[in-house]
């Protein structure tokens, strides 16, 4: 959101969250509301709230323990955490930044694969057809992860209610999706 | 009358019965929905899990196509679509960096001034001025209003004005007929974009909600987000897993559901398509009393 101006690139993880999303870590004063609202707060391995004070404090081996970590990998994004804070710390943003720094640095929880397996699969079939093809998307990700019979039973039922196409529906000018693609993978990660 | 229209993915494929259902009630209203030509993916939680440039890029895209067709005003069905554009379009209005990066990349100029709509403002806006002359019959049903995420966060984004507990499609179930419950689930997130990679936690999540609709007396639930009426309607077996109980309560969109009260059939309206069951919804109909 806020591109920095300075030539000099904040060292820690914390300064280039700041610098790359805007949003001021330093505010949050650990009311928990983040935690408590959080849908998947049983699931995580990090609580929403325990994740702002890491990147507060900045004790040693804080960023590899943010970027291995599952919590955030299973942040669904519903907002619940930021549109309750009362210091506006917009925690949705904070989480994007991680993940795409988790897999800048290869530090993904190995527990989290599935769930990356999915995006890759979905981007995949954005940009070879610029619409979501649903039998393309699940082909390729039941390949990824070898989950080869998960939803099998369903299959026949959504083709029956025609809600499953078995040809891809396709954006007529896919090359400049194609472009899309490839210049947002050159441009430098982490700038938002 | 003529509006935009991005029908998104899911309203080509799963829920074409949602696209269906807006069309129906949008032509009783003497309205066109005009399509953008050649429109692409939003991008999703993927796009903006994995590369932040790219959420913004995809959506912008579609936006600036829609500027060069003329097209003012758009409706996006799709809470998670209509999110995603939105989000987009306020980033491109608020930071000239990234604009002038993503015009480059398209070769296209964006002015970012197309007035963007969730179903429920649709509604508001086209729907509730000739309601009255359109509505024939009456849902006599106790119906959950189901927001989930995206129609009411981040607030920037939204027009609902109470985001802990909305009333809006409420509004819309009483101009149905409806007698909406009071629940505490309505805006829980459902799981959303884990349904394929943690099912067993969407099942786990979308249970709750199922589980609280029925035990506040609701006979349907109102959904205005194909995401949500897929972990709803669909994941039924999973949830039974989670539960330990059969949940039979049928899922409308929330345009099946008014055009049903506006005597529109429930074939046409995509209600055969369902996982579970809607005949209890389309036989609730009673004549409106004059």
């Amino acid at each position: 959101m806020h591109e920095s101006s300075h030539s000099t690139e904040p060292k820690g993880l914390k300064g280039r969250i700041i610098a790359a999303t805007g949003v001021n870590i330093n505010q949050c004063y650990q009311c928990g509301k983040c935690t408590a609202g959080c849908p998947l707060n049983e699931e995580m391995d990090i609580q929403p709230n325990q994740l702002l004070r890491m990147l507060q404090l900045e004790l040693p081996g804080y960023e590899d323990k943010l970027l291995r970590s599952m919590s955030i990998w299973l942040c669904l994004a519903c907002d619940m955490c930021s549109s309750r804070c009362p210091q506006e710390v917009l925690l949705s943003k904070v989480m994007d930044y991680l993940r795409q720094e988790s897999l800048r640095q290869g530090k993904v929880n190995p527990k989290a694969k599935d769930i990356v397996s999915f995006h890759q699969s979905f981007l995949e079939s954005i940009e070879k057809n610029g619409k979501l093809n649903e039998m393309g998307l699940t082909v390729s990700y039941k390949l990824k992860t070898m989950n080869l019979m998960q939803d099998i039973s369903i299959a026949p039922a959504m083709l029956s209610k025609g809600k499953l196409s078995l040809f891809p529906h396709k954006v007529k000018n896919l090359k400049e999706i194609q472009k899309l693609f490839k210049k947002t993978s050159e441009h430098k990660g982490g700038e938002q | 009358m003529k509006i935009g229209y991005y029908p998104g993915c899911s309203l080509e494929g799963t829920s074409k019965e949602y696209s269906d259902s807006l069309f129906a009630v949008a032509e009783k209203c003497g309205i066109t929905l005009e399509a953008i030509n050649d429109w692409n993916c939003c991008g999703a939680s993927a796009a903006h899990s994995m590369n932040h440039d790219l959420a913004v890029a995809l959506p912008a895209r579609t936006l600036a196509l829609a500027e060069q067709q003329g097209l003012t005003e758009i409706v996006i069905p799709c809470a998670a679509c209509y999110s995603r554009l939105s989000q987009s379009q306020n980033e491109l209005n608020d930071n000239y960096v990234t604009k002038s990066r993503i015009e480059s990349y398209l070769d296209l100029k964006i002015s970012g001034t197309i007035k963007l709509l969730t179903v429920i403002d649709f509604l508001k806006k086209y729907i509730y001025p000739v309601a009255d002359q359109h509505v024939v019959n009456k849902l006599n049903q106790k119906t959950a209003c189901y927001y989930g995420c995206m129609l009411v966060r981040p607030k920037e984004i939204t027009v609902i004005e109470r985001t802990e507990d909305p009333l809006e499609m409420e509004d819309v179930m009483k101009i149905a007929g409806a007698t909406p419950v009071k629940w505490a689930y309505k805006t829980e997130c459902c799981g959303a974009g884990l349904s394929v990679s943690k099912t067993d936690i969407v099942a786990k999540l979308s249970g709750k909600i199922l589980e609280d609709a029925v035990s506040n007396g609701a006979e349907s639930i109102i959904v205005a987000c194909p995401m949500c009426h897929m972990n709803l309607d669909m994941r039924r077996p999973e949830i039974k897993k989670q539960i330990n109980k059969d949940i039979n309560i049928p899922v409308l969109f929330i345009t099946q559901a008014l055009g049903l009260s506006m005597g529109i059939a429930a074939d046409k309206l995509g209600l055969n398509k369902h996982f579970v069951d809607t005949d209890t919804a389309v036989k609730c109909i009673i004549k409106k009393e004059a």
